[in-house]
Parts: structure tokens; sequence; C-alpha cells
């Protein structure tokens, strides 16, 4: 797995437990060094070995912390350059939801070797939407879950998402239900990183 | 109030290069010159544009156009390449049908390479071709950035292995022992600790030089490595002092057979100049089998104090730590 993947793992422990919680992890998980660099690749094998080890430090089911991960990506302060690059993807959740078809391609523009889930996103005859998501890294669907929950907080859309479970050609399934687009007074976003 | 622009196929083609003229039955009947270097020509005249791609919009209301018109539109190549092109369309003044322009968004970098595109293939306005400009750009300095790294870790892992390492033997230093045996013992995995300490290897080092020592060493190092599996650690940590530690291992019988197999192989003589050099080696060994709680200094006190009995007997012994055994 890309070193960005373990590496966001790694400072999701950190900023939201404690560096303390951090090392004993990077212990327990016999990872043989402090800390992951996010321009270095690493085997699958230390990602599933991560997470499960976290988890138990938590004392959370690995689905419940893969969503608050998602979450964590887009919410943190430490991160801000992962909501802005999402943010792009229009100027309302539902652009932005629809944008999810082209983030693969997009972050093959920028970093090739960062394994993207492969994401796919239809409107259903009710008028809910259907995620669909695929990744070598089974549970990704989760993480994707709070990521568009986060998301929703930051347009400021109402939305109700519910993780349906795989297919059993390998995707995750997630349900999505618009419920209000501008539903609160989301955050700012000016295309410029300058602008004030 | 109301604007009217009429365009002739020149002045479409130059501004919109991917531009498709469709009929009010979606038809195609105009084809901008970019478009035809991915298709022929003649095979998208007169096609229906739903035969031609598959269209995904942003699943929202349906106009009673032909295509939404207040949208972005995805169109992908049914057959041949893939490729998916972003694009929107537009109602035509004064007659049926609508423009469709086309642009590659971020299928360009592909998309340049498949079909041979060139600068002039792209509106001045548009900005594609500084799009490529800094991809390129941008590839290179990663590219860069990760044969630095590479290097940085390779040095890293090197300089590591060095603070871990007897720069005589190759072995395993005191500092890599202690790290292990944390591991070991953290993970609870059984093993057995085993101290060795030469025996008449003074003698080489007075009689004959450090020069004779350190090849004894050297061959020394090389026969603990060989009566030891990969899995196992060997450690230089005195002058003529080792410590083995031997992964899942803890038969009495095994290890006193693997003990008494590494003080023959020792006192092997080892040819030096025109003369040879004897040792041999005495042995102490312990296991985590007999703690309930594992303490490493406790397990090395152990094994020495093992040692210490084999000395006692002669030398060229080996023996197993026992409850009462004292070092005295």
């Amino acid at each position: 797995m890309h070193g960005m993947i373990n590496r966001a793992i790694q400072c999701f422990l950190r900023d939201t437990y404690g560096p303390q919680i951090w090392a004993d992890v990077a212990v327990q998980a016999d990872l043989g060094f402090d800390n992951f660099e996010a321009m270095l690749n690493y085997p699958d094998g230390i990602t599933i070995k991560l997470l499960a080890t976290a988890a138990r430090n938590l004392s959370k089911p690995v689905d419940a912390m893969l969503e608050d991960i998602g979450t964590y990506l887009v919410s943190h302060p430490n991160v801000e350059a992962i909501r802005r690059l999402l943010r792009f993807g229009g100027n309302e959740y539902r652009e932005f939801l629809f944008s999810l078809n082209e983030i693969e391609g997009r972050s093959r523009l920028a970093l090739p070797d960062l394994e993207v889930p492969k994401l796919e996103i239809f409107e259903n005859p009710d008028g809910t939407h259907t995620l669909t998501c695929l990744h070598s890294m089974p549970g990704f669907g989760y993480a994707m879950v709070g990521v568009m929950r986060a998301m929703a907080d930051d347009y400021g859309a109402l939305v109700f998402l519910e993780h349906q479970g795989w297919r059993d050609s390998g995707e995750e399934i997630i349900n999505i239900q618009l419920l209000e687009e501008c539903f609160a007074e989301g955050r700012s976003f000016d295309l410029s990183a300058q602008a004030v | 109030m109301k604007h009217v622009t009429n365009f002739d196929k020149n002045s479409l083609d130059l501004l919109m290069p991917m531009h498709l003229i469709l009929d009010a039955t979606g038809a195609v009947c105009g084809v901008g010159p970019t478009l035809c270097k991915l298709r022929r020509e003649m095979e998208l005249l007169g096609s229906n544009v739903f035969d031609i791609f598959e269209l995904r919009d942003d699943g929202r209301k349906k106009g009673d156009t032909l295509l939404p018109t207040d949208k972005k539109l995805y169109l992908t190549f049914k057959d041949g390449v893939a490729t998916t092109l972003k694009g929107i369309a537009t109602a035509l003044e004064g007659r049926d049908g609508l423009l469709l322009n086309l642009s590659f968004g971020i299928s360009v970098v592909e998309a340049v390479r498949e079909y041979r595109l060139t600068a002039g293939d792209f509106a001045p306005t548009d900005l594609a071709v500084e799009m490529l400009y800094l991809v390129e750009a941008k590839s290179a300095v990663l590219e860069e950035t990760k044969q630095l790294n590479m290097r940085l870790q390779g040095a890293k892992v090197a300089a590591e292995e060095q603070a871990f390492t007897d720069t005589l033997t190759g072995l395993k230093n005191r500092r890599a022992m202690d790290h292990v045996l944390k591991r070991m013992i953290r993970g609870a995995i059984p093993f057995a600790l085993m101290h060795l300490d030469l025996d008449y290897f003074k003698d080489v080092n007075d009689t004959l030089g450090h020069a004779a020592g350190d090849a004894v060493l050297q061959r020394i190092a090389k026969v603990l490595v060989e009566e030891t599996r990969d899995d196992d650690m060997v450690a230089r940590v005195g002058g003529d002092e080792f410590i083995l530690v031997l992964h899942k291992m803890t038969d009495k019988d095994r290890l006193m057979k693997t003990a008494q197999r590494i003080i023959s192989q020792l006192e092997v003589p080892v040819p030096f100049g025109d003369t040879v050099c004897r040792i041999s080696g005495s042995i102490g060994i312990t296991t985590t089998d007999f703690y309930e709680a594992i303490d490493p200094d406790q397990m090395i006190h152990d094994a020495d104090t093992a040692l210490y009995a084999s000395k006692h007997q002669g030398r060229a012994r080996a023996n197993m730590y026992e409850h009462g055994m004292t070092s005295k």
C-alpha cells in the first residue's frame, strides 16, 4: 500500500488519540520503524496489520475506525489539503458526489502509484444514489462513508449514508440519501488557495 | 437585448475544434477537426450521438431537448478505445438540433498519446497544453523525489544495520541482541539463550598476535552462523563472548546436541600463516520454559551461571541452567 495511505492512518491515530497511542500501535504491529514515509511503498500486509492493531488499541471495530479515518481526512486542519482537493469536485454536494466518478483519474494525474478506490456513483429510480467502491483493501468503503459524511457537513448538506455490504464481485455498496442540499451553512471554499 | 451570432464552419472549427452539431433526432451533421482525429469523419456523420457514445450526466432532471443543456455531460466512445469526453450542449439559434462542445478533461494525457494529437489540435484558449506541461513537469519532479527517497531509505537501512552489527565478525552486537530479546519476549515467543565463552583464545592472541585472534573470531562467526537457523540470532557481546538466541527451541536434548556440535566445530584447528590456532569453548544455556515472568537480564545471568559450571568442569563443556546452580 502506498505510503500516503499508511501515513494517513498514522496521522489519524496521532492527531486524534495522541502520540503515545501511535507509538504503542507501531510497537505492537511490529513495524520496525517509528514513522511511515508518505512517498514510499509498503507491503499490503503491513497496512492490514496496522489497522487491526489500531482497532484493538482503540477497542473499536475496524469498520467504525475506518469511518472515523474518512471523517478525519476531510475535517482535521492538519490534512486540509485533502478537503480542498475534494471541494474541487463541485459547487454543491450533489455535484461533489458525481465528481467521485472522476477521483481515480484525477489522482492518477497527480500520483500514478497511489491506489485510489474505483468509485462509481449513479442515481437510483427512487431518487437515492448508490456508490460502489472497489479497492484492494477491503473496508475502504467505510472510509468513504466517513469522507462523504464529513463532506456533507462541509457543504452544509443533510444526508443519510448507509454501507450495505459487499457484492460477490468485491465492490462495497453505499446508499446515499440526499435529504437537503442546503441544510446548514457549510464551510467556505475558494478555488484559489491564497484567497482571503 | 438579444445577442444573435452566427458562426460559419471555419470560425466554429477554430473556436471549438471538438464540437458536434446534432439535428433534432440526434444525428451528427457537423464534426470539428480534432474529433475527426479520434474517429473517421465518415463514421461520425449521419450516426446518432447515442449510438456513438455512452452518455452520462449528473443524473438530474431530464429536459425536453435531446440532451440536457444545463450541465456537464460525459460521453464515452462505445467502439474502439473507450475515451471519455466531457462536454456541454446548447441549442442552436433559429433551427432545431444542438451544438455539443467537447473536451478531454482528465483523459487528455492518454488521448494525446493515443490519437497523436499536437498543440494545433487544441483551441488556443484551451488549457490542455498547459495541463500537459504541468503533468509532465510534475512527473519529472516526482520521479526525482522518488529516487531521492529510495537513496535515503537505503542509507537509513544501512546505517541501522551498521549500528546493530559487530564490524569484525558481521554478527549482531549487544544492542541488536537487546532489541531482539525485547521483541521476542513481547511477542511471547519461546526461545533458548546460549552463552558461549571461548577457551584458550587469550593464548592465541598472546602468542600469535591480534591478526591471528581476528582470524579465529571470523572463523567462529562462520561456524555459529552455519550451526544456527535463519530465525536464530548470533551476537558477539564481548571480546571472546557470544550469545545465541534460538527461536522456538526449548528442548533440552536438542539444545545440548547443538551445543556439543558447536564446541566440536570450534575445536577444528584454524590455519594461520604456517601454524594453526587451537581453541575451544564453554557453553551455558537457559530457556524461557524455566520462568514465569521472563526477564532478559535474569536469563543472561542464569546462562552465565551455567557457563561457569561448564568452565568449572574443565572447559569444552555445555550445561543447562538448573535452579539452585550458583556461580560461586
